[in-house]
């Protein structure tokens, strides 16, 4: 029997290429499998064959979404893939966007099966899972050997055409499609049984879960913004030099709050970057160029604004959980709030 | 961190590079950025072009903050 053709699509790190500083790597297209491709190699055994591996900078990527997705699909056509891998990605969030971005558009534009890998939080996961197979990953690499098995898997399974299980039972994360079944038992005796269990205290599945729809409705705008006092935030990282309070350079576990009354301007002698998920050379010459003090302040004189308020608000948002970020907001935004604060400018890289 | 400040009460306007992790995040001001590693500047500009650069960049998000809003809104910076 002959083998599956695989298309594999890594960044420009488990390439071997570079870190960060080759985040802006060009897609580029190798034979055979590459890095993470040899453990799938492995797991498929006989059975199918890694016959090209892309790769792409996850900056490169993200910052030219609709040329980068065009090359990267040219690139896959005419390759006659059985079925195309991306990843997997864990908690990188530029990378989760990368790899189901291009899944999605292969899928789309070629009609290929796609199949990719993240944790559930990667933003790339919630842009896509009602369109793709994502499957379930830890936050980081050392989820790999658990994330492989899995995935080469279901990519063997699309690839042959057998019918895809539920996502409980082939472990990518559910995207809300349902399919019609027998159960065993009536849904009445399920119903009971799950009370039984509740006011047990013993854990239960519910068959219909809420939907999560976590939107905040916009608050009404500023009247005069001339008049308010305006407050930064960010989740770049920006701190003063030698990260005092040691925020964690991915992964945060806290937030920072630091004085910039009479501060005019960032320089490299005075404030640098604690991120460590993009290349920190621009952010470390010149901070204003992710936290921009120096414009508002310019601002602040002309009338623009009212004030700059005297505190910034900053993290790390690299692999840093949401429900960590949600803490550190809702505790600084009570004290924004407390000081009357009217507006906030929130900046990401 | 920016719906949880939207959630205080505070108006805010999220300045990102991928702005449909913004849309995802669910952020209701949204103003374009220039790329992830330097989202407020450019390197490869002259240091008077790159402060004018991030002024308009600000302008454009206390335009965003000064606009009443219905859902989520890209303010294209121009």
């Amino acid at each position: 029997m002959p083998k599956y053709k695989v298309v594999h699509y890594i960044n420009q790190f488990y390439a071997g290429i570079g870190g960060e500083e080759k985040a802006d790597y060009k897609p580029e297209i190798r034979d055979g499998a590459v890095g993470p491709g040899t453990a799938f190699a492995s797991a498929f055994g006989d059975e199918a064959e890694i016959i090209k591996t892309i790769v792409c900078g996850d900056s490169y990527f993200n910052e030219n979404l609709s040329e980068a997705t065009k090359t990267l699909v040219d690139m896959v056509r005419g390759l006659d893939a059985d079925v195309f891998i991306a990843g997997p990605a864990f908690n990188a969030g530029r990378y989760g966007v990368a790899c189901a971005t291009i899944c999605s558009a292969v899928s789309d534009e070629l009609g290929i099966p796609v199949l990719t890998g993240m944790f559930p939080e990667n933003p790339g996961a919630e842009m896509f899972l009602d369109r793709l197979y994502i499957i379930e990953t830890g936050a980081n690499a050392a989820g790999m050997r658990n994330a492989v098995p899995k995935m080469a898997a279901l990519a063997l399974k699309l690839a042959s055409g057998a019918p895809i299980g539920a996502s409980i039972e082939e472990g990518y994360l559910p995207g809300g499609a349902r399919v019609n079944f027998f159960e065993k038992e009536r849904g009445s005796k399920r119903a009971v049984d799950m009370l039984l269990k509740k006011m047990a205290g013993k854990p239960f599945v519910t068959e219909y879960p809420m939907p999560d729809f976590d939107r905040v409705p916009p608050n009404p705008a500023v009247a005069d913004i001339s008049k308010a006092t305006v407050a930064l935030v960010t989740s770049g990282g920006i701190v003063p030099k030698g990260n005092p309070d040691r925020i964690e350079s991915s992964s945060a576990s806290k937030y920072g709050e630091y004085d910039i009354t009479g501060v005019l301007d960032l320089t490299a002698e005075t404030y640098e970057t604690a991120h460590g998920g993009y290349d920190p050379i621009y952010a470390n010459q010149d901070a204003d160029r992710v936290l921009p003090v120096d414009v508002l302040r310019e601002f602040e004189k002309e009338g623009k604004i009212g004030k700059l308020y005297n505190k910034f608000y900053t993290t790390v948002g690299n692999g840093t959980s949401t429900k960590s970020s949600k803490l550190f907001a809702q505790e600084f935004s009570k004290k924004l709030k407390e000081n009357n604060v009217q507006a906030v400018i929130l900046t990401s890289t | 961190m920016v719906k949880e400040i939207e959630r205080a009460g505070i108006p805010v306007v999220h300045i990102c590079t991928v702005t449909p992790i913004s849309m995802t995040v669910g952020a209701n001001r949204i103003v374009p950025a220039v790329a992830i590693p330097h989202p407020l500047g450019n390197p490869s500009l002259s240091i008077e072009d790159e402060r004018l650069l991030r002024r308009k960049i600000l302008n454009t998000a206390l335009n965003a903050l000064s606009t009443e809003v219905e859902g989520q809104t890209i303010f294209e910076v121009t």
